[in-house]
């Protein structure tokens, strides 16, 4: 990245929109991960980009190329192991994650350690930009002609099954789609903390939603709301960029489990 | 047009080494009702699985050339808090208000209605709150929204009270008098076999026996599907 792109302010509306782009559609693709019990996937996908990062950044790619092949490559397998192994699949994404994350520390030069695994908004530039409008938009495309197979696979696989739904194709793109949105957050979110903006926007929406379609929408809102309040607190308070969002998610959370929707 | 909605022969499912299922052939006649009875663990489930395409089997499954299966599986889990009303549901398959509201009447939510059996009430309300009778009909209204010629229905009243279950078997009686309609269910209950099929299958893991109730249904039968301490029931001529 140019260093000239890397100064304030113009900087910042980059930052914004790349933030608010990628907390929408994190937020949208959450809301599927929680309702399918799987949080921890998106979390420890998010690990996996670290490695990727790593030999990115030694052989002088874009990081978000890096973290998007590691991602890629680590969605398939899970994929496949779901599907081909006895082994419980939260063990095996427990191991696949510690094994990412060993070696992405072994391989991440200590200097970009830190910012790698926390985030960095200064680091943020122009094709990071360009990048990221290109990747959100296949993502919510790809995701809104997926979304009611993937619906009715929450509610049942059989039923899904029954209608001669390609329940395995759907689940492998599903995936490769939180991988592509795990990619594009890898930069303000770090390794570390990506997967939270998957997890929390959708189950702070659940807490209040009634129906699916306000449930969605309340998610890609606090997905992008919190994601541009904690890029300004980063800003405001030159605090890495990943806790400052991730801390006002959290903060989100806690508001609607308190007023979370009682029967 | 061929007689036979469905044909099975020689099928046979393994899981995990075992035999799940043996050597399993029947046919079942178009517009007619088959019931599939036997213990738990007979294997009935894995043979509507099977049928369906769900699990791997060795044998052959053949449906006529214009079959529409509806399926209403046993008891869904839905969790308690997913946050999906029976009218988005619903839109998974069918988008047009005027079907839906066809399919609700004919699973008895009707409009006009001002006590709890309203649809409007029902299509707002979310999954996971519905009772277990009206879950179930919400599944089979889910099932007949593509106009099914062939509905399979695993264990219709699991789960659903007293009164519920005489709402679903009548239900069932009702839709297959309204339509050309072939109807496919396990059942537990020996007197409901008798009362709405035309022809029954006793499974423990391999056919124990084919054919009319009255006429296949005995007491060897029965013992040697659930051991000799089950009673024969009670079989009213009409």
């Amino acid at each position: 990245m140019s260093k000239f792109i890397t100064t304030m302010n113009t900087d910042l509306t980059i930052v914004l929109i790349v933030g608010a782009l990628t907390g929408a559609v994190s937020g949208y693709l959450g809301s599927f991960m929680v309702l399918k019990r799987m949080s921890l996937v998106g979390d420890a996908l998010s690990h996996v980009a670290l490695p990727g990062i790593a030999v990115a950044l030694m052989i002088g790619v874009n990081p978000i190329v890096g973290a998007l092949v590691a991602l890629l490559a680590a969605a398939i397998g899970i994929w496949y192991m779901e599907g081909h192994s006895e082994i419980y699949p939260d063990a095996l994404v427990g191991i696949f994650f510690t094994a990412s994350l060993s070696l992405g520390l072994l391989l991440t030069p200590e200097l970009e350690l830190l910012e790698a695994l926390f985030g960095d908004i200064s680091k943020i530039g122009v094709n990071d930009g360009i990048l990221t409008i290109i990747g959100t938009a296949l993502i919510l495309v790809v995701t809104l002609i997926i979304s009611k197979k993937l619906l009715l696979m929450v509610v049942s696989k059989d039923l899904a099954k029954s209608q001669k739904i390609n329940t395995s194709l759907i689940d492998l793109i599903y995936l490769l789609l939180v991988s592509g949105v795990v990619a594009l957050g890898v930069k303000f979110l770090g390794t570390l903390l990506t997967g939270a903006m998957v997890i929390i926007p959708a189950v702070t929406a659940k807490n209040l939603a009634r129906d699916i379609k306000s449930y969605q929408i309340l998610s890609i809102i606090t997905g992008v709301i919190a994601t541009i309040t904690g890029i300004f607190v980063a800003d405001r308070f030159s605090f890495p960029s990943g806790p400052a969002i991730v801390l006002t998610a959290i903060v989100f959370f806690v508001v609607s489990f308190i007023f979370r929707r009682k029967k | 047009m061929d007689e036979d909605i469905l044909s099975v022969s020689n099928l046979t499912v393994i899981f995990n080494k075992h035999k799940v299922l043996k050597d399993i052939s029947f046919k079942v006649k178009r517009d007619s009702m088959l019931a599939i009875i036997g213990p738990n663990g007979a294997g009935k489930s894995v043979l509507f699985r099977s049928i369906l395409n769900l699990v791997p089997y060795s044998g052959e499954v053949t449906w006529a050339k214009d079959v529409k299966i509806g399926y209403v599986p046993q008891k869904l889990a839905v969790d308690k808090d997913l946050p999906l009303t029976v009218n988005e549901f619903f839109k998974f398959k069918e988008g047009s208000k005027e079907k839906i509201k066809e399919v609700m009447s004919s699973v008895g939510f009707l409009s006009e209605s001002k006590h709890m059996h309203n649809d409007t009430r029902v299509l707002n309300t979310r999954l996971g709150d519905l009772s277990g009778g009206e879950l179930q009909r919400v599944l089979i209204a889910y099932a007949l929204l593509d106009n099914p010629n062939v509905l399979l229905f695993d264990e219709p009243t699991a789960g659903v009270d007293i009164a519920g279950e005489e709402t679903v078997y009548g239900l069932m009686n009702k839709l297959k008098k309204d339509d050309d309609l072939t109807i496919i269910f396990i059942s537990h209950e020996l007197e409901v076999v008798n009362k709405y099929a035309d022809s029954v299958l006793c499974l423990n893991r391999e056919k124990i026996c084919f054919g009319p109730p009255d006429k296949t249904i005995n007491k060897e039968i029965l013992n040697e599907m659930y051991g000799d301490d089950v009673q024969i029931y009670h079989h009213h001529e009409h």
